[in-house]
């Protein structure tokens, strides 16, 4: 009896084993993927002309393989995004966490999360049909399609992540730190800004990278609202292609070398992730320690 | 003395249940007054009340009068009083920022900017909560690095650098080892000069060794009130008697 049941448990843990197996199997088979495929095409083309050209045109007869565009766009659309959504993420988290009463905190906080549900093509939908006219008609531009409309977008894509997180870690601020700062005759306002925020400094701060990653990892919605043209971003009106568009465009069509620069693409892009992603567990182990 | 904080016929209730009936109080200035009682008696509610800390529970009702310096509490505005009304907390609860800034916290707050007059203040405070020796070449550190008694004498120079006249103390040493009590207890009775502090205790040796009046809650009732020495060794009432001879409690 005894030795069927250790045989059951064995074939269990067995299974589970593998289960978690195949998982990191996925993220090694796609990196190598990644990096077998990406790197010939940056070796042909050279590292430097690759990453700092500034002319993609890969279909022209004399074809260049510049993505510094890419580069530049997807971190301008990242930052502008940053720039715009975390205060009114960080804003709302404290509203939530510290002064919403029950019923409106509730219902705010479902809305946030549909938020986060809304599929990326409905937000790209929804940015070219009232945003890009919108942009067009305000600041009387020939088109609205523009890095602008990808950051609004992009800023409101990531309010969920930004938001909840916040929220997690505005409510684990301990209430004594709170009451100290009212009882030396501080303002609820001030307390929350000088005491609750640089508290929860850790847990704000992972949610702003996990923003990040959020958003420069978008393809769909962007690629519907930016013009993907594949243009320096030197304006917010500009028409411009993010790395993750420049591999969605023309992959369906490409070859030869054109196709590899489009692996080389996603790795610079896989790249890009993985420092974001250690940047967020170094912050969320630094609240694990405080 | 004149009485810096009194009290007419003062009743709260959290919803439905009373955990203040009746309260009649005159608070002396520059003295230490304790508040005594058993779990729940409605000792550290009456000293909530005191700076507007109730407000913040949903759910408060309060009527009678309670008057600082001559005026209700009520009707002023509840950041100055808190201002003038300090409090220490039954856990220490320093901000986790640096020693200085958890000193400097409150007078930032209250509109001093002055890098000087902040050192100033900071050190003052500190001297004045009797850490300053042992903190003053480790300003800059976390607070939270601090031992607890460390970190409950550092709240003590936090409350004192808004320069209140009133400390109000929530049971400031019940987290505390035999010492660091030791060292709050000759703390309280140094800064009776120039304070007015009321102190909460659930340690009637404490109450004994430190103030000067005693005010015996039961139940949310005032039972008596008076002269420390007047009350643990001449009550006037049973209940009190019964209380600090350690017959329940």
């Amino acid at each position: 009896m005894k030795r069927s049941s250790n045989l059951f448990e064995g074939v269990i843990h067995g299974i589970f084993l593998i289960l978690g197996l195949v998982t990191i199997a996925c993220v090694l088979i796609i990196s190598i993927y990644l990096i077998v495929s990406g790197i010939p095409a940056i070796l042909e083309i050279g590292l430097v002309d690759f990453l700092f050209g500034t002319q993609w045109a890969s279909t022209a007869a004399e074809p260049k393989y510049g993505i510094l565009p890419f580069i530049l766009t997807s971190i301008y659309g990242t930052l502008g995004a940053i720039a715009l959504g975390v205060p009114v993420g960080v804003l709302a988290a404290v509203y939530l966490s510290k002064m919403a009463s029950g019923p409106v905190k509730n219902t705010m906080g479902q809305m946030v999360s549909i938020l986060a549900g809304i599929p990326s093509v409905v937000y790209g939908l929804v940015g070219m049909m009232v945003l890009v006219p919108g942009i067009r008609k305000l600041f009387q531009v020939p088109d609205g399609a523009s890095l602008l409309a990808a950051i609004i977008v992009l800023a409101v894509m990531i309010l969920p992540s930004i938001i909840k997180m916040s929220v997690t870690a505005l409510e684990a601020v301990p209430k004594e730190y709170e009451d100290a700062s009212l009882a030396l005759g501080a303002t609820p306002e001030e307390t929350y800004f000088r005491v609750s925020i640089p508290a929860a400094k850790s847990g704000i701060a992972a949610s702003v990278v996990l923003g990040v990653g959020r958003a420069i990892g978008e393809a769909m919605a962007v690629m519907m609202v930016a013009g993907n043209a594949p243009n320096m971003p030197d304006s917010l009106f500009q028409s411009v292609r993010f790395l993750t568009t420049a591999v969605a465009s023309e992959m369906s069509y490409s070859g030869g070398l054109q196709r590899r620069a489009l692996f080389s693409i996603a790795l610079v892009l896989f790249i890009f992730i993985m420092l974001i992603n250690a940047l967020l567990n170094f912050f969320l182990k630094g609240e694990k320690k405080e | 003395m004149k009485p810096i904080i009194t009290a007419k016929d003062l009743c709260l209730w959290y919803g439905q249940s009373q955990a203040l009936k009746n309260i009649d109080i005159a608070i002396p200035e520059q003295s230490i007054t304790a508040l005594i009682g058993p779990s729940g008696c409605g000792k550290s509610t009456f000293l909530k009340t005191l700076n507007r800390m109730n407000d913040l529970i949903p759910g408060v009702k309060i009527t009678g009068t309670v008057e600082y310096n001559g005026q209700s509490i009520f009707d002023q505005d509840v950041n100055l009083l808190r201002k003038e009304v300090g409090m220490v907390f039954q856990k220490p609860n320093p901000f986790p920022m640096s020693i200085y800034d958890n000193v400097a916290y409150g007078p930032r707050t209250h509109g001093i900017r002055d890098r000087k007059r902040l050192d100033e203040i900071v050190e003052r405070s500190l001297r004045d909560a009797a850490i300053w020796d042992e903190v003053k070449d480790r300003l800059k550190k976390n607070a939270l690095g601090l031992s607890g008694g460390q970190q409950q004498r550092l709240c003590i120079a936090r409350a004192l650098a808004v320069q209140p006249r009133v400390l109000l103390m929530d049971e400031p040493t019940s987290a505390l080892d035999p010492i660091s009590t030791l060292k709050i207890e000759e703390l309280a009775a140094k800064l009776k000069d120039k304070y007015t502090i009321v102190i909460v205790t659930h340690n009637m040796q404490q109450a004994l060794r430190i103030s000067d009046h005693t005010a015996f809650f039961l139940l949310g009732e005032l039972v008596e009130y008076g002269d420390t020495d007047q009350i643990f060794t001449n009550p006037a009432d049973q209940r009190t008697n019964d209380y600090v001879t350690g017959r329940f409690g």
